[in-house]
């Protein structure tokens, strides 16, 4: 009797348990924020934008997640068990376009929702993506802070990523095209420090001594940046060599304020993970449905227009300088 | 004359050929002062190589020292930021006993427990990268977090060489008298070269090595310190791959993987090949595309160089034996 009695209980749990469990499949749309590496302020400020728009929207499950250093092969890994805890939708801030594409069909596949923002995927391997800005935007930006301090044109060089970063290499081919509005500036080169403090340090030294009159240094890399900003101020050149581009503000409160950057640009990268989440989840619930020419809502942000190649603009990128960082460096 | 045969000397013609090679594309990169500053730039490399060394030697290998300056440097970017008013003197003191105390978590288990040293620091690299994480909350350390005194001192000029600078130098003479003048330095040659001898010569294998490991984790410790106050910035990915430059380091400099032989010299000298090449692709022009493959080409040149000079010839004994028959 009591052993019967025993079972009993067990299965009206395992049945309460089943019930439940099944109840918030169906409330919670659970959406999965990927980024290129955990432990980056960016992504961590746009986890938190994540977080918002879960809040805002109510019945949202947010799952942060990302390789714990930036190869394509780590985010596979993390998009397979993503296609094996069946989410409803992956938003995903690529470190190769292609190499995370076929994971990220087979995603599709299951039916589960993907989008790529930030860094982009190739378009077989999502529906939509939301760049943080527009890349001309971005790219004009970026010559536009170094022109501001140069009135009289001069030097500048392009400290990037790694040679295979997407969103660097798209930018610097924007503001190429539009060097043609600054016919005093010369871009001299372009050095590539691999996201890496000592090597982007170390490419800045070079580039400081393979072009004596340098006046200043684009680095559109948050590492970059700030490996840039210490290298001219330890080569004493503040006041000479300008170190300007996209950086965190948190990040860059110290180059402010020793003078080796004057200004530098980034949008809100809280902004960006919350617009990535509205989209993935309007797009998840069908309230909208991806295509050339669609409409998605982001939320407090307006809408996104889709292009022809599904790709969407957030924002413009914002300028930071010694007037504002105080305000902003303890936000991101 | 023997010394002109050397591995030392020949490495060390190879890096004035490559200063020659590059003064060529670009005459500044001889300059003295300019030499001082790759030799500073490949302080950090040197020191971390000498650890390495001392392991390599009693035929282990570290692969965790990278991660081990990581943690270092995060816990004492961390501890700066929270306790402005520490002096540094403290702060390396801390960064010099958590990087031995890692570095001794390493030799005890290859010690205790027999486990292959590649395993075990393999394990504890993932490990020491994943403390990290948790105790920095994936957020940086920046440079307006840290106090001034905290980022002045490797930069800090002492007769026109920096701190940094003064530190190699230091530690290269003090480890060069370990290895050629104490028991200890002796004993990393004898577990190297022939573990099964060295038992029967009265050495404890498993302690020697433990050594071997708390060294390497001690430099990679103050290394740790000079390297977040020298970028100004702490964050979870910094050195990262840096571990199998410190072997390449190593292996250029002539020290055998199979353990028991390499000098002091030889080590110093292939840390500077490497931060020469480093320092000079920057500058020569050099498509970034390529450097990578420059980079490792090198490496391997070197290597097959080594592996050749190495290469003793089988002798011949029994010369009556052979003609007999």
């Amino acid at each position: 009797m009591s052993i019967k009695r025993r079972t009993f209980t067990t299965l009206t749990a395992a049945a309460a348990l089943f019930a439940g469990n099944a109840a918030l499949a169906q409330d919670d749309v659970r959406i999965a924020l990927v980024v290129k590496a955990l432990g980056i302020g960016f992504f961590e400020a746009a986890a938190e934008g994540a977080e918002q728009a879960a809040e805002e929207l109510g019945n949202v499950e947010i799952i942060y997640t990302g390789p714990t250093d930036t190869t394509a092969e780590g985010q596979i890994e993390v998009i397979n068990s993503l296609i094996a805890q069946q989410v409803d939708a992956i938003a995903i801030s690529a470190n190769d376009p292609d190499a995370v594409a076929p994971a990220l069909q087979r995603a599709m596949q299951r039916g589960i929702t993907v989008i790529s923002w930030d860094s982009g995927v190739a378009p077989e391997g999502r529906e939509m993506h939301l760049n943080p800005s527009s890349n001309p935007l971005i790219g004009r930006t970026i010559i536009q802070l170094a022109a501001d301090h140069l009135p009289e044109g001069g030097q500048v060089a392009l400290l990037s990523a790694t040679t295979t970063s997407t969103n660097q290499n798209i930018w610097i081919e924007e503001m190429n095209k539009v060097m043609g509005d600054y016919p005093d500036i010369e871009v001299v080169g372009t050095v590539y420090g691999d996201d890496l403090a000592d090597k982007s340090y170390r490419e800045a030294q070079g580039l400081m001594q393979t072009y004596p009159d340098l006046d200043a240094i684009i680095a559109p890399t948050s590492v970059g940046i700030v490996a840039a900003a210490q290298a001219v101020v330890d080569a004493g050149k503040v006041g000479e060599v300008n170190v300007t581009g996209l950086g965190l503000p948190s990040e860059m409160a110290g180059a402010i304020e020793s003078g080796a950057s004057r200004s530098f640009a980034i949008w809100n990268p809280i902004d960006l993970g919350y617009a990535a989440t509205m989209l993935a989840y309007n797009l998840a619930t069908d309230a909208a449905e991806a295509g050339p020419g669609a409409e998605v809502g982001m939320g407090r942000l307006g809408n996104a227009t889709l292009d022809d190649n599904n790709e969407a603009a957030m924002a413009e990128p914002f300028t930071y300088d010694a007037s504002n960082i105080d305000q902003f460096k303890d936000i991101f | 004359m023997a010394f002109l045969k050397s591995r030392e000397a020949i490495l060390a013609g190879a890096i004035l050929l490559l200063l020659a090679l590059i003064a060529w594309r670009f005459p500044g990169f001889v300059a003295p002062d300019n030499l001082a500053r790759v030799f500073n730039d490949t302080s950090p490399l040197i020191l971390l190589a000498l650890g390495q060394m001392a392991v390599i030697l009693t035929r282990c290998i570290d692969l965790s020292v990278a991660a081990n300056l990581a943690l270092t440097g995060m816990v004492c970017a961390m501890v700066n930021a929270a306790a402005p008013g520490l002096p540094v003197p403290v702060i390396i003191a801390m960064a010099l006993a958590l990087g031995a105390l890692m570095g001794a978590v390493n030799g005890l288990l290859v010690w205790t427990l027999a486990i292959p040293p590649i395993v075990v620091t393999l394990g504890t690299m993932t490990i020491y990268r994943g403390i990290i994480f948790v105790i920095s909350d994936g957020q940086w350390v920046n440079s307006h977090e840290m106090s001034d005194a905290f980022k002045a001192l490797p930069r800090a000029e002492l007769l026109g060489l920096p701190v940094l600078s003064w530190i190699a130098l230091v530690v290269v003479a003090l480890f060069a008298l370990l290895i050629v003048r104490t028991p200890l330095g002796r004993a990393f040659y004898a577990v190297g070269g022939n573990p099964g001898a060295a038992v029967y010569a009265g050495l404890n294998v498993g302690r020697t090595q433990f050594w071997a490991f708390t060294l390497s984790g001690t430099l990679a410790g103050l290394t740790g310190y000079l390297w977040v106050s020298r970028y100004a910035v702490a964050y979870v990915d910094i050195a990262s791959g840096f571990e199998l430059e410190v072997v390449a380091a190593c292996v250029i400099g002539g020290i055998s993987i199979a353990g028991g032989a390499g000098t002091v010299t030889g080590v110093v000298l292939g840390a500077l090949f490497l931060g020469i090449i480093k320092n000079a692709l920057p500058v020569v022009n050099v498509s970034p595309f390529y450097q990578l493959a420059i980079s490792g080409g090198a490496i391997i040149i070197a290597v097959a160089f080594n592996a050749r000079a190495s290469r003793s010839r089988g002798r011949v004994i029994l010369k009556s034996a052979e003609h007999a028959s």
